[in-house]
């Protein structure tokens, strides 16, 4: 049995930036990972947005295990033998602080949660947390399944992911979040770093994230990121399509790989690991409650992931999370008051700074990318429109709007795509 | 009741991708999936939404293996009767993710 001031559920980035202050402020912290090292249970596409990262730790860019810098963002849409491509090149990302960079889980997790423990944390691996302690309707711990594996503390941060079990023992978890539930499906292909340099157009050191829409038997889109050596390309599906469309998940992931657009840039190297991890797509309507007497929930296990269709944003918000979390708990323990009344100063933090009103803005994207003519008549009208344009062949020429309403007729009603349009506007 | 084709190819698929994981195997399964539940579901969406393959319809029972699994939480997402019980396998059992 263990007796501390918090008690983290799970090693990931929110749960170990929350680590990395509260300890640094002496608090006695202790870490809980799952896994052999923390990032070994982690997976993401992906891109880090680390700006804010680094007002936490300044000089992260030089010990980090960084991959590449991202220059170069590709939205492809996906059509029936053709694909359209939006590519912006950026000398600017190139320049500190980035905008983003390509990491792998494993090794960054495992540095960032060293860096917690050198201020302070207590990291336990091979340690689950299977049930929260309680007592008089206050969460005062948790269970591990550590022989004699009880840790009481003042506070219980739920840091464990997407699945959140935390969440849910908490009687947090939002139980509409299913909804909009996606599974990420990941490849990661080796590739010489030099070959990534010359195929992808890459000036070395700089990378690129690329995102595909179209081109896939359900609603979701794919996705390819460069490393150093190795490419992570795969697809991310929102479950509840497949209610509509039964088709086996990897056939999906398989038959993507093998599409035109992303065969040849993934050609010559070698699949080195497979794997896949929920992603919570919901947004702000479907966030689940984010404190209770003496619990907080951070990251994927508080909803923390904002897919606005361009980005996908999640380890930039589960850190921020993470040390809003702390902020907060540092705050309660000057009155030694962990009651959610008290611990609602997280929720304060989090709509004062730029998470909760980003979420809030973009709270109609889920519903508008669960728009099954986004990802379907859409992108074939779209791809087909681009290739009648390069098109030159002794016919007489038709004004866009004609082929857009040719293209529309029999598939899209007008004020459908009139409905569409103002509903993306709204974004916009 | 309609016998899903759970064709070779896919299974083929799977296998070989799994080969790429590295992963410590419990005797113990993490995951209990209720069969009582699983008698009388038409649709069994889990034989499809699982990346890793681990339910099957074999003569027309699902049998599900906890060997390959990749800890995704998809299968108590989808599972709309709630045959499946989710849990995480013990600590430091189950996958370890090198590069993701």
């Amino acid at each position: 049995m263990l007796k501390g001031d918090v008690v983290i559920v799970g090693a990931g980035p929110a749960g170990t930036a929350a680590a990395y202050v509260l300890a640094r402020e002496g608090a006695q912290v202790y870490l809980l990972e799952r896994g052999r090292q923390p990032g070994n249970k982690n997976l993401f596409g992906g891109a880090f947005y680390c700006q804010e990262f680094a007002e936490l730790i300044p000089d992260f860019l030089d010990e980090a295990p960084i991959e590449r810098i991202i220059t170069k963002r590709t939205l492809t849409v996906l059509g029936e033998r053709n694909w359209v491509d939006y590519e912006l090149n950026s000398t600017n990302f190139a320049n500190q602080p980035y905008n983003a960079v390509t990491v792998l889980r494993p090794k960054f997790d495992a540095w960032f949660a060293k860096k917690a423990c050198q201020q302070g944390a207590c990291l336990l691996n091979n340690t689950v947390a299977v049930d929260l302690l309680w007592e008089n309707g206050k969460v005062v711990g948790v269970e591990t399944d550590r022989p004699d594996g009880k840790i009481y503390a003042d506070v219980v941060i739920g840091a464990d992911g997407a699945t959140s079990l935390m969440a849910r023992q908490g009687g947090l978890a939002n139980p509409k979040a299913h909804q909009y539930m996606a599974l990420g499906i990941k490849q990661v292909f080796y590739l010489q770093e030099e070959e990534i340099n010359k195929r992808f157009r890459l000036t070395p050191g700089e990378g690129l994230a690329r995102e595909f829409l179209g081109g896939l038997p359900v609603i979701g889109g794919g996705f390819l990121y460069t490393n150093k050596s190795s490419l992570s390309v795969g697809v991310v599906i929102q479950l509840e399509s497949l209610q509509d469309k039964m088709v086996q998940v990897v056939e999906v992931m398989e038959d993507f790989c093998r599409n035109p657009a992303i065969k040849e840039l993934v050609a010559g190297s070698i699949p080195v690991e497979y794997g896949a991890h929920l992603i919570p797509e919901g947004g702000y309507h479907l966030l689940p409650k984010l404190y209770t007497d003496g619990m907080l929930l951070v990251g994927d296990a508080a909803g923390l992931v904002l897919a606005t269709g361009f980005t996908f944003e999640g380890m930039n918000y589960a850190i921020t999370s993470g040390i809003m979390a702390a902020k907060a708990i540092l705050k309660a323990s000057r009155n030694k008051d962990y009651s959610a009344s008290s611990l609602k100063e997280y929720k304060s933090l989090l709509e004062e700074s730029y998470v909760l009103p980003n979420f809030r803005k973009c709270r109609h994207i889920p519903e508008l990318l669960a728009n099954h003519r986004v990802h379907f008549a859409y992108p074939e009208i779209l791809t087909k429109l681009a290739e009648n344009n390069f098109k030159s062949d002794a016919k007489v020429r038709q004004a866009l709007l004609g082929q857009i309403n040719r293209e529309l007729t029999g598939k899209v009603g007008k004020k459908v795509v009139l409905v569409d349009l103002y509903k993306a506007w709204r974004f916009l | 009741m309609k016998e899903i084709d759970y064709s070779k190819y896919v299974k083929q698929l799977i296998d070989g991708k799994l080969l790429q994981v590295k992963t410590r195997v419990n005797n113990k399964s993490h995951i209990k999936v209720d069969q009582e539940v699983c008698r009388g579901c038409v649709e069994k969406i889990c034989v499809f939404a699982c990346p890793a393959g681990c339910y099957q319809v074999v003569v027309g029972v699902l049998k599900f293996s906890h060997d390959g699994c990749l800890e995704c939480g998809t299968c108590q997402v989808v599972c709309a009767r709630g045959a499946v019980k989710w849990g995480y396998p013990q600590g430091g059992f189950g996958i370890n993710y090198r590069f993701s």
